[in-house]
């Protein structure tokens, strides 16, 4: 084997990319062509599918019929992202710069729900978040809310339920590009009269808090200004006293390239997510994922299932390319190397 | 009186149970290239790091410019840092890192881009604004952190070991760079290496640093030709160091008597206030090697030995010569009337070693500590 090797250097890369490339093949590629094949058929499990070229009444069907669900998915899937981002970074952060000889066990501490099944934990949400629960059962004893009032069975609890779940995807590729920061950039810059970040800070948080809370406010009928308002209160001061000049200006550019990834792995996945909606949302909370599953496994039609997925596909494209194009990924790699 | 540009008074800095500075005083004084010299470890960086304001001391306190900046953080002191592997910010043209500083402070854009194209003129490198860090070679990052600090016109340019990833040929020809640069912007350099050719070739004056203090302090000739210490002898060039017993005076010099029985003369003046057990230091250049039957000029101090080890460099020939009582000093000589294999002198050769009184010096022999306390003193 060795002397094989070492006459013919050329199969090496081959040899190892091999096993990667066969597995991706059987369970990858020949899956997604036979459904990619399935999309175009059409009848029932009991007649037998056919395949015509002609029957593009799929993707119609699903494009027309569960748009709804489409963009669920993607309001969804995308304000998770923004709150794991927002929940991961100061956490990352925090860990790779202030974690001392703790690091590597907070790094654990944030990989450690991973200790028990994705379900189950999802499960354990209800328990937290029903309407007599641990968190809403206290606060409606004491009066400050209504009786009525309810966070499980809402968008509240699926975006929530999304976030706990994805938050170490987010975390450990933000954890990676921080700790990689050379720290005597910081003191450079601040050597270069990069003080604390005021005014801006403050107005720069003030605007992402209250602008986000505003888009959620409106997207789900909630009385958005009064919440605007707070968040805007809330992320102003954390801008004001926590942002420097020297994070704004050399720790968070050298950082976003973990961003970058810490995102793409959350709302991929998120995207196509069913669980959450499924254990912590109601029928007005379905996404695409909850449509899909039940189309394959619940009433076997797996033509219009196909359709869906490809249809979701090609949209995680397009959110994904137009992300790419915005953040710049070029420039990210090329900041990478110092 | 000059007027002086840093000042440390008392300064400590202790992490944990190291003490990294230990009672620092300082007078830095405008226009200086001031150098602290020492080996990895004896402080001088931490030293650096305290005027920059990235360390706190623990105790002492600090002033730029009669100002106590002691407490203050380093983007509120008129200080610049040209840090150790440049810390250029890697995404950002070479444009934006030098601009950094006076975007901060909120310069005009205008001003901002005639300032920056004049400090990359005086670091010579017009025409390379729109460049990454990663684009350029080391030597260029130099040039640009060099840039980047010294367009904020701070009261004091602070280097710590700038030329120390640099190649051997490359760092020599930075070494008269800064000082050029130097000498035309006028500001006072602290200047921090372990390398001292580095520091001789130039710095105004130097402190040699050891174990969280100053050795000695002064200019490079004054260090070279009279260190203070053992370790100031033996960290500046090389020294041949014999323990040596006072023996009074004869004709205006200190007389001392060498293990091997011979009596050499000294400056009076050295040994004034030195107690204990001495040596006698020469440099090995200064030394003069005849042959054991010719006249050497009057009041010359003499040794005899036997050559041991010839080696030539090219330019001079090290000889290794072998004292009466076994001792070896080691001699420098120029390659000037000697210049081939066979006009040298060879092993076993018995010679006469010789060099004038004036350039001896005198260094106490108990172990630093107790000597430091005089020497650190002196310096003032």
């Amino acid at each position: 084997m060795g002397t094989l090797l070492k006459r013919h250097r050329w199969i090496a890369p081959y040899a190892l990319l091999a096993p990667g490339i066969l597995w991706l093949l059987a369970f990858y590629v020949y899956p997604a062509f036979q459904m990619f094949i399935a999309s175009f058929w059409s009848g029932s499990l009991e007649k037998g599918f056919t395949f015509s070229l002609a029957n593009y009444t799929n993707y119609t069907e699903t494009i027309n019929q569960f748009a709804p669900q489409y963009l669920r998915s993607i309001v969804y899937a995308g304000a998770a992202t923004v709150l794991t981002f927002l929940i991961a970074y100061p956490l990352a952060y925090t860990i790779a710069f202030k974690g001392g000889r703790y690091k590597n066990l907070l790094l654990f501490l944030v990989v450690a729900p991973f200790f028990t099944s994705f379900l189950l934990r999802t499960i354990s949400w209800k328990i937290i978040l029903g309407d007599t629960g641990i968190l809403l059962g206290p606060i409606k004893e004491l009066g400050v809310l209504p009786e009525d009032f309810r966070l499980l069975a809402t968008p509240v609890a699926v975006i929530s339920g999304i976030t706990y779940n994805f938050l170490p995807f987010m975390t450990l590729p933000i954890y990676v590009a921080v700790e990689k920061v050379d720290i005597r950039l910081v003191e450079a810059a601040r050597d270069l009269y990069a003080g604390p970040w005021r005014p801006g800070g403050g107005i720069a948080g003030a605007v992402v808090a209250g602008g986000l809370a505003a888009v959620l406010g409106i997207v789900f009928a909630w009385p958005w200004p009064i919440l605007a308002a707070g968040a805007a209160l809330i992320g102003g001061a954390v801008g004001w006293f926590l942002v420097s000049e020297s994070f704004i200006r050399v720790t968070f550019p050298l950082s976003l390239p973990g961003v970058f990834a810490g995102s793409l792995l959350t709302f991929i996945p998120a995207i196509g997510d069913y669980v959450n909606a499924e254990f912590l949302g109601n029928p007005d909370t379905r996404m695409i994922g909850n449509v899909i599953q039940n189309k394959f496994l619940t009433q076997n039609d797996y033509p219009v299932a196909s359709a869906l997925s490809f249809t979701l596909m090609a949209a995680i494209l397009i959110v994904v390319a137009v992300y790419a194009r915005i953040l710049g990924t070029e420039e990210l790699t090329t900041t990478g190397r110092v | 009186m000059p007027d002086i540009d840093v000042r440390l008074v008392d300064v400590t800095k202790t992490f944990g149970d190291v003490v990294a500075v230990d009672h620092i005083n300082l007078e830095v004084e405008h226009g200086e290239f001031f150098s602290l010299l020492g080996p990895s470890g004896c402080g001088k960086t931490t030293t650096l790091r305290m005027i920059g304001g990235f360390e706190e001391p623990t105790s002492g306190l600090i002033e730029l410019q009669g100002e106590d900046v002691t407490w203050l953080p380093p983007y509120r002191r008129n200080v610049n840092t040209v840090f150790q592997n440049y810390a250029l910010f890697p995404h950002l043209t070479i444009f934006e890192n030098v601009a950094f500083g006076l975007r901060r402070r909120g310069a005009r854009g205008d001003e901002i881009k005639s300032r920056v194209s004049e400090m990359l003129r005086l670091v010579e490198l017009p025409g390379y604004e729109e460049r990454k860090p990663t684009q350029i070679s080391g030597g260029q990052a130099q040039r640009v952190a060099l840039a980047r600090a010294l367009i904020n016109r701070p009261a004091v340019l602070l280097l710590d070991e700038p030329l120390g990833a640099l190649d051997l040929k490359l760092r020599k020809q930075m070494q008269l760079e800064l000082k050029r640069i130097q000498e035309e912007v006028g500001i006072t350099f602290v200047y921090v290496t372990h390398d001292q050719e580095e520091a001789m070739t130039m710095s105004n004056r130097i402190a040699v640093m050891n174990r969280g203090r100053y050795e000695q302090l002064g200019d490079p000739e004054s260090l070279y030709e009279r260190p203070a210490t053992r370790f100031v002898a033996g960290f500046l060039g090389v020294s041949n160091l014999l323990p040596a017993r006072p023996e009074g005076t004869a004709d205006g010099y200190a007389v001392f008597r060498l293990e091997d029985g011979t009596a050499v003369r000294a400056p009076r003046s050295l040994v004034e206030g030195l107690t204990g057990r001495l040596s006698l230091g020469v440099r090995p250049e200064k030394i003069r090697l005849l042959e054991l039957t010719a006249e050497s000029p009057a009041h010359a101090n003499r040794l005899q030995g036997v050559i041991r080890d010839a080696s030539y460099l090219g330019v001079s020939t090290q000889y290794v010569v072998g004292l009466r009582d076994g001792k070896r000093v080691t001699v420098y000589e120029q390659n000037v009337e000697r210049a081939t294999r066979a006009e040298m002198w060879a092993p076993g050769e018995e010679v006469q070693l010789t060099w004038s009184p004036e350039h001896s010096f005198i260094v106490p022999d108990e172990p630093a500590g107790s000597s430091r306390e005089a020497t650190a003193d002196q310096g003032l």
